[in-house]
């Protein structure tokens, strides 16, 4: 519990050796209590015009994300020097006492104050070297820490200057304009979630499950990415920081890329479900009342979908009767929910106030592709 | 033995008994009249906030009082603590309208074991009203939840909702409007719903894949179906044990809006009581009156037209089993079925101005077990008759078979809540 003051020095030491021209205090591991500033954790430096991790903070990114209204995200993990994640092949990693992740929801600007881009283009120099704050519209940052009681979830939201991010435990709303490429605005209400949201897809076990964070699973992390000292794989990165061990040798798990069309169309449409759907949609999960598991590592029968009447839909079956109609994207459950913005009809429940364009048609595609169909309806019991 | 049909919490069953005369007597605050919808008034945020905050900081034991207001949110509240009561100060008094929801589509979601809530109205929520979705011993007791612009296919689905829960009580609540569910327990265990109102729901109340559970004391009326108790396929576990008793249940003719491909779209508007594929149901003691597709319904998931062999785990039971409806007072009903294969049937069989009789079956038969005892279908002589539709042959050759089904089973046993329905903050 005592276990963060006496890191400072080391952690000063990496900040001189980072080049920072004035050194910011090192990383604050706040053991208890609900810090009101994103800024007294030390974890991002507002400075000259960025927001940059603190010195001995990694960014990471993931093979596929989950879409937040086309939000770009800034991942950052930090562990106090000494201690680190065990690695895990289908879990998220399992972190020590004093991780900090981090994720800043931000969009690149597109002229005017609410007025932001949809563009899956990364910024200049993102994530290592942070943000360009004047190309930038940042939103919130969640902080999720592993105390000695179990992991915190802190949602902060930037405020309009963009100089601090003020913990909001209930959530926020925020009116803005998406511009697509064509220069079409669609006005929404990007919503912040209140902690118990947080909870209710990071509590990912419905019996008595525990809060566990959902990105840094190694299917996810493994993939390379573009450090301030040049590129390398992450998960070998996170082994080199001292920040995770017992990798085992050999191939490790990869999640296929949902947006790089080289990759076979189911593996990227079951990533993409993995990411977005199977925190809930999981055994045990959730959503399990519904018995659609949409998890990567589930069986490819009745529980991913496939013809399988709805259980607990309501309006958002929109008149359909199975959640996956092989071959027919029109008459199937799964891809009218994700294309809804409708409350109780949208899926997920949480986490966007608009259609992921992209994400609907890999579904599609997806079932398109499918063979088969549910229509051999002969009793087997009579 | 005998079933008790004697009240186990004698003062509880008297305000129940109260309430449900009150409703059945018509008196003033009819559903079909609800108060006036919120309008354009703007989003109390501040109150919502700091209602969300004590959500978030509440302990065991923890009692969030709401006070009397017509409270307008946009977007949804949850809670994660077990052992805590919501008490709002009834459901006249205090209401929390969700008309202008932007996000969560639930009004409230509660994880929780010893949870209770009370003494309020949820309304117009986009989603499902009141869901509690896994934990022990709640209590829903006083509450209502509505949707104030009456029937409509894009109501929320439920009404009152827990899920995967075990020792429910849900007391004098009420629920209009839901387009799935008005009152629904799923996948639990050990359940009372007593001394509720359900109207204008496409199901009034309903429990599905539920192990023991008691209804009574209940009024469901002018929904498509009234009181509906079902298994559907693929779910945590297959649902048995229920008894329907001394409920009334009239008129559930309203026209089924629910989404096609919900299992209540299956639901012939004019359903009394409808039993679907779930085993040992006993329904007795009940009001059934009016119902004008039929006063009872029994039936299998092959009838709803959902079933197809590569979507439906192969272990699952598609039949009534163990059926029991008996010393029932039924009246009317029957005379105006709805769908046009019913209407072809009735006409068929009974003529223009005849009704089916109260009891309705498909007819659907596991062969292979058709002579175990234990698990026929047995209705008493106070229902006019059973028809049995022949919904294997495509209603070809149907033919009433009443004397065939006169038989006896076993009364169920009572449910007990264990703690007897209160919410224990001592457990959390």
């Amino acid at each position: 519990m005592r276990l963060n003051l006496v890191l400072a020095p080391a952690l000063c030491l990496l900040a001189a050796l980072a080049g920072c021209s004035r050194a910011p205090a090192p990383v604050n591991f706040v053991e208890q209590g609900k810090p009101e500033h994103l800024s007294e954790w030390h974890l991002l430096n507002v400075a000259d015009g960025r927001l940059a991790p603190n010195a001995g903070v990694l960014p990471y990114d993931l093979v596929t994300p989950l879409f937040s209204d086309y939000a770009h995200k800034l991942r950052t993990v930090w562990m106090p020097k000494g201690v680190s994640a065990i690695y895990t092949a289908d879990k998220a990693f399992d972190f020590p006492v004093g991780t900090v992740l981090t994720k800043t929801f931000y969009y690149p600007r597109a002229g005017g104050p609410d007025a932001v881009l949809e563009t899956y283009d990364a910024e200049p120099g993102a994530p290592a070297a942070g943000l360009d704050l004047s190309r930038v519209h940042l939103v919130e940052t969640r902080v999720l820490v592993r105390r000695a009681d179990g992991w915190t979830v802190l949602p902060y939201v930037w405020n309009a200057d963009q100089s601090e991010a003020d913990l909001e435990r209930t959530g926020d709303e925020k009116a803005l304009t998406l511009v697509d490429a064509q220069g079409h605005g669609q006005k929404f209400t990007y919503v912040v979630p209140n902690e118990n949201q947080c909870a209710s897809c990071h509590v990912t076990n419905l019996k008595g499950g525990e809060f566990t964070p959902l990105g840094p699973k190694a299917r996810n992390l493994n993939r390379t990415l573009a450090y301030a000292d040049g590129p390398s794989n992450q998960i070998a990165r996170w082994v080199k920081a001292g920040f995770l061990t017992g990798v085992p040798a050999g191939e490790l798990p990869r999640a296929a890329d949902w947006r790089d069309a080289r990759q076979p169309l189911a593996d990227r449409a079951r990533s993409y479900l993995d990411v977005n759907c199977a925190h809930c949609h999981q055994a045990g999960g959730t959503a399990s009342n519904t018995s659609l598991r949409l998890d990567s590592l589930g069986p490819t029968d009745w529980s991913l979908g496939l013809c399988k009447p709805s259980v607990a839909a309501g309006k958002g079956t929109g008149d359909r009767i199975h959640d996956i109609v092989p071959g027919k994207p029109d008459d199937s459950i799964l891809p009218y929910r994700l294309a809804s913005t409708e409350g109780g009809v949208m899926m997920p429940e949480l986490g966007r106030s608009t259609v992921h364009q992209e994400g609907v048609q890999l579904i599609r595609d997806w079932i398109a592709a499918m063979p088969g169909h549910c229509q051999d309806t002969t009793p087997q019991k009579d | 033995m005998h079933s008790n049909r004697q009240p186990r919490l004698v003062p509880i069953l008297a305000a129940s008994a109260l309430a449900a005369l009150a409703a059945m007597g018509g008196c003033g605050k009819s559903s079909t009249d609800p108060n006036a919808r919120v309008g354009d008034l703007p989003v109390d945020a501040a109150f919502a906030k700091k209602l969300q905050e004590k959500l978030l900081d509440a302990k065991p034991g923890s009692v969030i009082e709401i006070p009397a207001g017509h409270y307008h949110l946009d977007r949804g509240l949850s809670l994660r603590v077990n052992g805590v009561t919501i008490r709002g100060a009834g459901m006249e008094q205090t209401i929390l309208s969700f008309r202008d929801q932007v996000a969560g589509p639930e009004g409230l979601l509660a994880q929780a074991s010893d949870f209770t809530i009370e003494g309020l109205t949820i309304e117009d929520t986009k989603g499902d009203a009141l869901k509690i979705n896994s934990g022990e011993n709640i209590t829903i007791r006083g509450v209502r939840v509505r949707w104030t612009d009456g029937p409509k296919t894009t109501n929320g689905a439920y009404g009152l909702y827990p899920v995967k829960t075990k020792n429910v009580l849900i007391e004098d609540s009420q629920s209009f409007g839901a387009a799935d569910a008005g009152i629904y327990v799923g996948q639990s265990k050990n359940v009372i719903v007593r001394g509720c109102r359900a109207e204008q729901n496409v199901a009034g109340i309903e429990i599905e894949n539920t192990i023991d559970a008691d209804v009574h004391d209940n009024v469901a009326t002018g929904n498509t179906g009234g009181i509906l108790v079902f298994n559907m396929p693929n779910l945590s576990q297959p649902g048995h044990s229920t008894r329907v008793f001394h409920n009334k249940v009239d008129a559930n003719n309203l026209g089924n809006f629910g989404a096609k491909g919900t299992a209540v779209a299956s639901v012939p508007a004019g359903s009394g009581v409808v039993i679907n594929s779930n085993s040992l149901v006993e329904v007795f003691d009940n009001d059934v009156t009016a119902n004008a597709t039929a006063n009872v319904i029994i039936s299998s998931y092959f009838s709803t037209g959902y079933f197809n062999t590569r979507g439906v785990q192969p272990n699952y039971d598609p039949y009534p089993r163990g059926i029991h409806v008996h010393d029932n007072r039924f009246s009317g009903g029957g005379d105006s079925p709805d769908g046009m294969d019913l209407k072809v049937l009735k006409t068929a069989m009974f003529g223009l101005n005849g009704r089916f009789p109260d009891v309705l079956w498909d007819g659907y038969v596991d062969t292979a077990r058709a002579d175990v005892p234990e698990e026929r279908i047995c209705v008493d002589a106070t229902a006019s008759g059973v028809l049995n539709a022949d919904g294997p042959h495509k209603y070809k050759d149907p033919k009433v078979v009443t004397d065939a089904v006169r038989c006896k089973l076993a009364p169920l046993s009572p449910v007990t809540l264990t703690p007897a329905g209160a919410a224990s903050a001592a457990t959390a």
